[in-house]
């Protein structure tokens, strides 16, 4: 098994962090992780991106150069890796954001308006999670409890009202 | 070992080296090794260190010259123009005797470069780089948790031996995130002692004096002749290279560092096909596994050998020394912050074999 997935959207929107937070998912699961961000000048307000590979193999490269999963939340982002996602791949856009439909008819794909969703469920900046959830729907990558059990773990517990809004949100994602 | 966490490397190895005892860091901020100095900016302070922004490069291994002369185990951290500016002072550290750690997250070059993962520093780590007949131990690890290992060894080997050691890793180790376990921490007071430091007589012993300057001719032919006695023993005792798949490899590649795990993947991808791969992968750059490759380049078994690096071919030089015309020695790279992926490897050696 390998999954290897891009998280991608503008700074600010929690790429970063939603990739981590699959990527220690992973770990406590027993998989083989490399979790790897893009670090250029692009990261100062422009887009950003990382890349999770999930395995039970050793990781040779970090580096995904075709993804078998694609969470963009900015048009940028789906315009960038669109065209790299492999066939019979998975792209999950932020329909909130992204006027746009997924011109491949070789991929599935899911629109879900997650900044919106978010937004009524407290807080808009949490997309990030649920785009998460949704990906861990419609891929059957780690069990949602793993999941969950591995976001109250590495939450500090000063934090732990945010790693119930976390779970909150992937639970949007992935009921919906 | 402790339970595992998800670390960056470039903040696994400022963990790591508190964790050997390093209580002193001098540094200034470069892409892509920041996170290192970061890391020690935070940590340091609350765990009895001391954590230094100097004003340059230059002034940063000029304090860790001053440190290791006082005997603290003491590192610096930066990528390649920052460790270009560093070797005047790596020179001088290496020619007074004195061990230190310094880590180069390499980016591509020359110049300013880019900023992205490269290894074109491979001359400049193993070769010298600053003036002067000198060595430096160069641990070369591919992985974040390999990273944290070598650390801990490169330290206790810069002082076993009195040299500097660097730590070569690259852009994209430095970034990545992978699960890491730690080593218990150890106590200060409780490494080696180091009877030559700089640390005050107490009017108890003799002055210990720290210098590289000798205007005798004779005194310091005499000092780099001990000192090149020491290398020796190095490169017979020191060595550290991992084989993989090699027993029975015709096509033998040679790579290191973050090539080196896309190289293993591109070995696996050719055995599936039938082509018998292997893979030799230096762990110590300088002292280069130079008997290793020999010894499967003298072997019946193999037929070709190629490195594989992420510059224009450096490591190449050391590797045909080694294999010494016994079979023919190919190269791949890409440079400039390019990391080739495993089908591109296996494309390049698919061409040489089937020639």
């Amino acid at each position: 098994m390998i999954q290897k997935i891009i998280f991608a959207g503008f700074g600010g929107q929690g790429v970063l962090f939603a990739g981590k937070t699959l990527a220690y998912a992973g770990m406590d699961a027993g998989l083989q992780i490399s979790w790897l961000p893009s670090y250029g000048p692009e990261m100062r307000g422009g887009t950003a991106n990382c890349s999770v590979i999930l395995s039970d193999q050793p990781i040779g490269s970090p580096v995904i150069t075709t993804p078998d999963i694609l969470i963009a939340m900015n048009k940028p982002s789906l315009e960038k890796f669109e065209n790299a996602v492999v066939p019979g791949g998975l792209i999950i856009l932020d329909s909130f954001l992204i006027d746009k439909k997924v011109a491949r008819d070789d991929v599935e794909a899911v629109y879900i308006p997650a900044k919106h969703l978010a937004g009524e469920a407290g807080n808009e900046n949490l997309g990030n999670m649920v785009m998460l959830g949704a990906a861990l729907k419609h891929r059957q990558m780690l069990q949602i409890e793993m999941v969950y059990k591995s976001i109250e773990e590495h939450t500090p517990k000063s934090r732990a009202a945010l790693a119930e809004l976390n779970k909150k949100m992937i639970d949007i994602g992935y009921s919906r | 070992m402790e339970k595992k966490v998800l670390m960056k490397g470039n903040e696994a190895l400022a963990e790591a080296a508190i964790r050997s005892g390093c209580r002193f860091f001098f540094g200034y901020p470069i892409t892509p090794q920041t996170e290192l100095a970061a890391y020690m900016a935070k940590q340091m302070p609350k765990r009895g260190g001391t954590f230094l922004q100097a004003e340059s490069e230059i002034a940063a291994i000029n304090m860790v010259y001053g440190a290791a002369g006082a005997g603290a185990r003491v590192m610096t951290s930066s990528s390649s123009p920052g460790i270009s500016l560093k070797q005047e002072g790596i020179s001088y550290i290496a020619g007074a005797d004195l061990p230190c750690v310094i880590i180069n997250i390499v980016r591509g070059g020359p110049g300013l470069g880019g900023i992205q993962p490269a290894q074109s520093d491979y001359f400049q780590a193993t070769k010298g780089g600053g003036h002067g007949d000198y060595h430096l131990l160069v641990f070369a690890p591919s992985s974040v948790q390999e990273m944290a290992d070598l650390i801990g060894t490169a330290f206790d080997k810069a002082d076993q031996y009195r040299m500097p050691a660097m730590i070569m890793g690259d852009g994209m180790l430095g970034q990545m995130m992978e699960p890491v376990a730690f080593q218990e921490e150890r106590d200060p007071s409780s490494l080696p002692e180091k009877p030559w430091a700089t640390t005050g007589t107490m009017m108890k012993r003799k002055k210990n004096i720290i210098n590289s300057l000798y205007l005798t001719p004779e005194e310091l032919e005499n000092l780099n002749n001990d000192r090149q006695k020491r290398y020796q023993t190095i490169m017979e005792n020191e060595v550290r290279v991992e084989e993989y798949q090699t027993e029975d490899a015709e096509l033998i590649f040679v790579a290191y560092g973050t090539i080196a795990r896309i190289t293993m993947s591109a070995v696996n991808m050719l055995r599936e096909e039938g082509i018998k791969a292997g893979l030799i992968r230096p762990i110590t750059l300088w002292p280069f596994p130079t008997e290793a490759i020999y010894a499967r380049a003298a072997a019946e078994t193999s037929k070709a050998f190629m490195a594989v690096e992420m510059s224009q071919g450096q490591m190449i030089e050391d590797v045909r020394l080694a294999v010494n015309g016994k079979k023919p020695v190919y190269f791949y790279g890409r440079n400039g912050g390019m990391v080739p992926d495993q089908e591109a490897i296996v494309k390049q050696a698919k061409q040489y074999i089937c020639k």
